[in-house]
């Protein structure tokens, strides 16, 4: 019997029309259908969707955390960039 | 026979069978070979157990003597159990456990989608909603079945044996008596022969596609629909009733 682990899938479900699919967790299946199948098991049995994508996760770039000064620091000085320097009408809902 | 006793053996039968496959495969329930499989297989069981109170609700309301879909369920001696003799078969190996419901799985798909046309607008209805989810099961085994005969050569060793063991089930599947004839003079069911080659050429296509030999049976096990069972039965029985049987009427 081979010990071989099957790999790692990342799960995205999106739980209704309109909306993005969101990140849901990860699972370990054979092959595309297979991770399909098991999220719709794992991830979608209390009715939390209308779409699955998966992804093998080793197929996914991250950014690299030593980075992050580089990559997020710069934008935290320039308040200028949020729209909070607007008033917004009353007759506006959410915003 | 009267129409209304067809109707309830017929509704007896189909409840049996899913309601004993549910049974043998909750019994995966923490036993899966990964945890997605795990859930898959215990899903797949309470669909079937879903399956089988609609159609125990149904029947209790046909025979109208005052009993409890769970009375039916829970209450009823081993020879009272209608269901196919296929469906109580042990689980085995993962492979086996496979085979069963894909053999199961094919002719559920075809005789839902028959029932469809029934007189009857409960059966249909019935049929209608089990139909969403026997496809979904007939996907994962066969997808199942694929994955295994053309895995590995152990894996497909051992499910072809599930394979030779499991085929002289089939037959049983098509068993039509006077109760099928009485419901069919009123289309409230169709008639199984019709959708029998089918089944055969379905199940034929996702076998060779797996590189498994499709075995030539000679003799064909048969009983279940009598209520004549195998020796696994009672056993099964003494699990699932134990509950009811010790403390009666108990809920939770």
């Amino acid at each position: 019997m081979s010990n071989k682990e099957w790999p790692l899938w990342e799960v995205f479900i999106r739980s209704k029309q309109g909306l993005s699919h969101k990140h849901a967790g990860s699972l370990r299946a054979a092959d595309a259908e297979m991770a399909i199948n098991n999220a719709r098991d794992v991830y979608t049995r209390r009715s939390e969707g209308i779409s699955i994508w998966v992804i093998e996760s080793n197929k996914i770039v991250a950014s690299d955390p030593d980075d992050a000064d580089a990559l997020f620091e710069p934008s935290n000085s320039k308040v200028y960039r949020h729209p909070t320097f607007y008033a917004v009408p009353d007759g506006v809902g959410h915003m | 026979m009267t129409k209304p006793k067809a109707l309830f053996e017929y509704l007896i039968r189909h409840a049996d069978d899913t309601l004993i496959l549910g049974q043998r495969l909750s019994e995966w329930c923490g036993h899966g070979p990964i945890l997605e499989e795990d859930i898959a297989l215990t899903n797949i069981a309470l669909d079937l157990i879903g399956q089988a109170t609609e159609l125990y609700e149904y029947a209790a309301q046909v025979e109208n003597k005052g009993r409890t879909a769970d009375d039916l369920a829970f209450l009823r001696l081993e020879r009272e159990y209608k269901n196919v003799l296929l469906v109580e078969q042990k689980n085995g190996d993962f492979g086996k456990t496979i085979v069963r419901q894909f053999l199961f799985d094919n002719f559920q798909l075809l005789n839902y989608t028959q029932l469809l046309n029934s007189s009857d607008a409960q059966v249909a209805a019935i049929a209608e909603k089990s139909l969403k989810e026997v496809k979904y099961h007939l996907k994962h085994s066969s997808e199942w079945v694929i994955r295994l005969g053309d895995g590995t050569e152990e894996s497909h060793q051992r499910i072809q044996e599930s394979v030779d063991d499991l085929m002289r089930f089939v037959e049983e599947l098509f068993f039509q008596n006077e109760v099928n004839e009485l419901l069919q003079e009123d289309k409230l069911i169709g008639d199984c022969e019709e959708f029998k080659q089918q089944f055969h050429q379905n199940v034929n296509n996702v076998l060779t596609e797996a590189t498994l030999t499709i075995p030539d049976i000679k003799y064909h096990q048969k009983g279940g629909r009598k209520g004549i069972h195998s020796e696994h039965m009672g056993f099964l029985l003494a699990e699932m009733q134990y509950m009811q049987r010790t403390y009666p009427g108990m809920q939770w």
